[in-house]
């Protein structure tokens, strides 16, 4: 007497399953916060209520979402890149550190330029900062077979502590009483905003580039030769495809987008360099890609809504004394709970009964 | 004067390299068995946390040293659920382990910072205090540090010389042999899962009871990822990780006495050098091709049958 299982692995993995076990794992998440706002005495279901409404429940509200999830969807652009040929890019976070540094200096060095050449200069200087930034822990890993989870992850924390040095240091502001900051970049260096709302134009930077990157991936030849690679290196080095070359590829593209992040976050929403630019959009940016499944389109979609988790989690701080690190739990919680789900769609497990 | 300073200086590059030497063990261990967990930093935050809640609330801080080893295998319980039950990636499971166990750390410790706890406190070993130099730098430490030069052996030891390392060590070697020879990969695996992160949880419960005696938000600040770091520098073999853990600690503590003497270093710029050492470190010890020693099958689920 008893039961058995039989666990195979599909053969055509559906989408409708990965939608249910992102639906399951999501409300599994959500049960676990519910239970930890209880043991901290506070009301579990108006908890998520206002989470939910500080995050989407108003036009503002949404507004503030989509501006959030411009550096959040840039930063994931890339590191899904890199993440498509088994290239652990964690670094984002300092990437996205270095291209706000190259794009202020050019800002605070060059104040009077017209927008338009004073705007692609920060643009570019993000991009190689950024690049570069993403560039060395790849030459490592070819050169010297170091490797990158490490190299990135420590240059994370030499980005935050070189920000840290300048803005507490030689960019300092000399009229801002002793804060950490950087002077206020002058008008031409800032994005400006659509119409009269709060949204900037850095949000139309990320449409195209998300669509250049969703063909690229899709339908160019380079972008095959990356999840082929992904996939199966021996097979990929025997039909002479040039690994060396793409890793380089994925890294400086992944080091730039989130150089590109650190540039409109600096100039769009803050207007100056500061530490509190270095928000964890980085690490969410690992959680938004693999949720989204390494797919450009879907990467968008999560970095929207975990952007507004992060506004969300602002409502409650506010209303209900919330420490903001309860974000962090939940995206932790979600992504921790999809990967166990991932089980679900990739094996089928029959039940066998036995007489 | 000067070489009261180097003592000095070597028997705190003891002390703050403990922390560190704990949590590699636990990752050594843990990768011995064919799992990779990047969640160290979370698993030492939670450590730390849980160590100072239990000896803040029982007055004991053995029973916290105790509880900072349990609750770090309880949340790398989390990964071996993940990765060992349900076949999940190992790198992106560690990675969300170390956003979880901070942030989780931070919200459930909020309440305690600024609050006093029972710690650690150094005392002299008889006799081998005595020993000239040596005697001041090792065997004036705490409690804590005398039990972790037991374990270095004790651990060569388990992993060389005994079944249950043998049969671990072969999971993470070639789980198709261990199943071969009547070997359970997984139980072995959940064994390297759970203790790499009861000896991740101790090195976090280090530095809260003996090495801050305070708890603050963010307190690992990175050891956990130089942990996982010494693993490949220490070529998986506990010894080593022994020398790697003190030459952090080592850079640890002479930069907090460069900034305690006032240098005009900028602080920010000495506060980068243990993670610039890691990279040197790391880039140099690759260059040996430490993968030779890596487990073959670390990081690679094994397809469930029935």
């Amino acid at each position: 007497m008893g039961m058995r299982f039989k666990i195979s692995r599909r053969q055509n993995p559906r989408r409708l399953h990965s939608g249910l076990v992102l639906l399951a794992a999501v409300g599994l998440s959500l049960v676990i916060c519910a239970l930890l706002l209880e043991q901290q005495g506070k009301p579990s279901l108006r908890g998520l209520m206002l989470l939910f409404q500080g995050a989407f429940g108003s036009g503002w509200a949404l507004q503030d979402s989509l501006i959030k999830a411009v550096p959040i969807f840039l930063c994931s652009l890339g590191v899904a890149i890199a993440f498509r040929l088994q290239i652990w890019n964690i670094g984002a976070e300092g990437q996205y550190a270095l291209g706000a540094l190259g794009a202020s200096w050019v800002a605070l060095h060059f104040p009077d330029l017209p927008w338009f050449v004073l705007q692609p200069a920060m643009l570019v200087a993000a991009t190689v900062c950024g690049g570069l930034w993403g560039l060395l822990p790849a030459v490592l890993k070819l050169r010297m077979r170091a490797n990158e989870i490490i190299i990135t992850l420590m240059l994370n924390y030499i980005a935050i502590f070189l920000l840290d040095y300048l803005v507490y240091g030689p960019w300092k502001d000399p009229s801002s009483f002793g804060f950490p900051m950087t002077r206020m970049f002058s008008q031409n260096a800032v994005v400006a905003k659509i119409g009269a709302g709060d949204l900037h134009w850095g949000i139309l930077l990320c449409l195209v580039i998300g669509m250049l990157v969703w063909i690229f991936l899709g339908f160019t030849r380079l972008g095959y030769e990356i999840r082929a690679c992904g996939e199966n290196v021996q097979a990929a080095r025997y039909a002479r495809m040039p690994y060396a070359a793409l890793v380089l590829l994925v890294m400086a593209a992944s080091g730039a987008l989130a150089g590109w992040a650190g540039f409109l976050e600096a100039s769009a929403s803050l207007n100056r360099l500061e530490p509190s630019i270095m928000a964890g959009y980085g690490y969410t940016a690992i959680v938004v890609a693999w949720l989204a499944r390494l797919n450009p389109l879907f990467i968008g979609l999560a970095a929207f809504l975990l952007a507004g988790l992060r506004v969300g989690v602002e409502q409650l701080q506010l209303e209900l004394q919330i420490p903001a690190s309860f974000g962090q739990i939940m995206e932790g919680l979600i992504l921790m709970t999809v990967l166990g789900g991932s089980f679900f769609v990739t094996y089928q497990i029959r039940l066998l009964k036995k007489e | 004067m000067t070489e009261n300073f180097a003592i000095s200086l070597l028997a705190a590059a003891v002390q703050s390299g403990t922390p560190i030497l704990y949590a590699t063990l636990g990752e050594i261990l843990c990768e011995k068995s064919g799992v990779l967990n990047l969640g160290v930093e979370g698993i030492m935050m939670i450590g730390a946390l849980a160590g100072f809640m239990a000896a803040a609330s029982t007055g004991s801080p053995l029973l916290g040293f105790l509880a900072g080893g349990a609750c770090g295998a309880l949340l790398a319980a989390v990964h071996g659920w993940v990765c060992l039950s349900f076949r999940g990636n190992q790198v992106v499971s560690g990675l969300a382990l170390t956003i979880l166990g901070s942030g989780l750390a931070d919200y459930l410790g909020t309440p305690f910072v600024g609050r006093q706890a029972p710690g650690f406190d150094p005392f002299a070993l008889p006799l081998l205090s005595r020993v000239p130099l040596l005697g001041d730098i090792f065997f004036n430490q705490d409690l804590l540090v005398y039990i972790s030069y037991l374990i270095v052996p004790l651990m060569w030891i388990f992993l060389r010389n005994t079944r249950w390392g043998l049969s671990l060590r072969c999971a993470g070697e070639n789980p198709d042999a261990a199943v071969a020879n009547g070997i359970s990969v997984t139980a072995y695996r959940w064994m390297g899962t759970l203790g790499g992160g009861f000896l991740g949880g101790l090195g976090g419960a280090y530095l809260s009871l003996a090495y801050t005696h305070l708890w603050s938000n963010g307190l690992s600040a990175g050891r956990g990822w130089i942990a996982v770091a010494l693993v490949i520098f220490a070529f998986w073999r506990p010894e080593r990780a022994l020398m790697g853990a003190y030459l952090f600690g080592g850079v640890m503590a002479f930069q907090l006495r460069l900034q305690a003497a006032g240098t005009s270093i900028p602080s920010s710029i000495l506060l980068m050098l243990p993670y610039a050492l890691t990279i040197f470190v790391i880039v140099l010890a690759s260059w040996r091709r430490p993968q030779s020693a890596m487990p073959t099958s670390l990081g690679v689920n094994v397809e469930p049958t029935e």
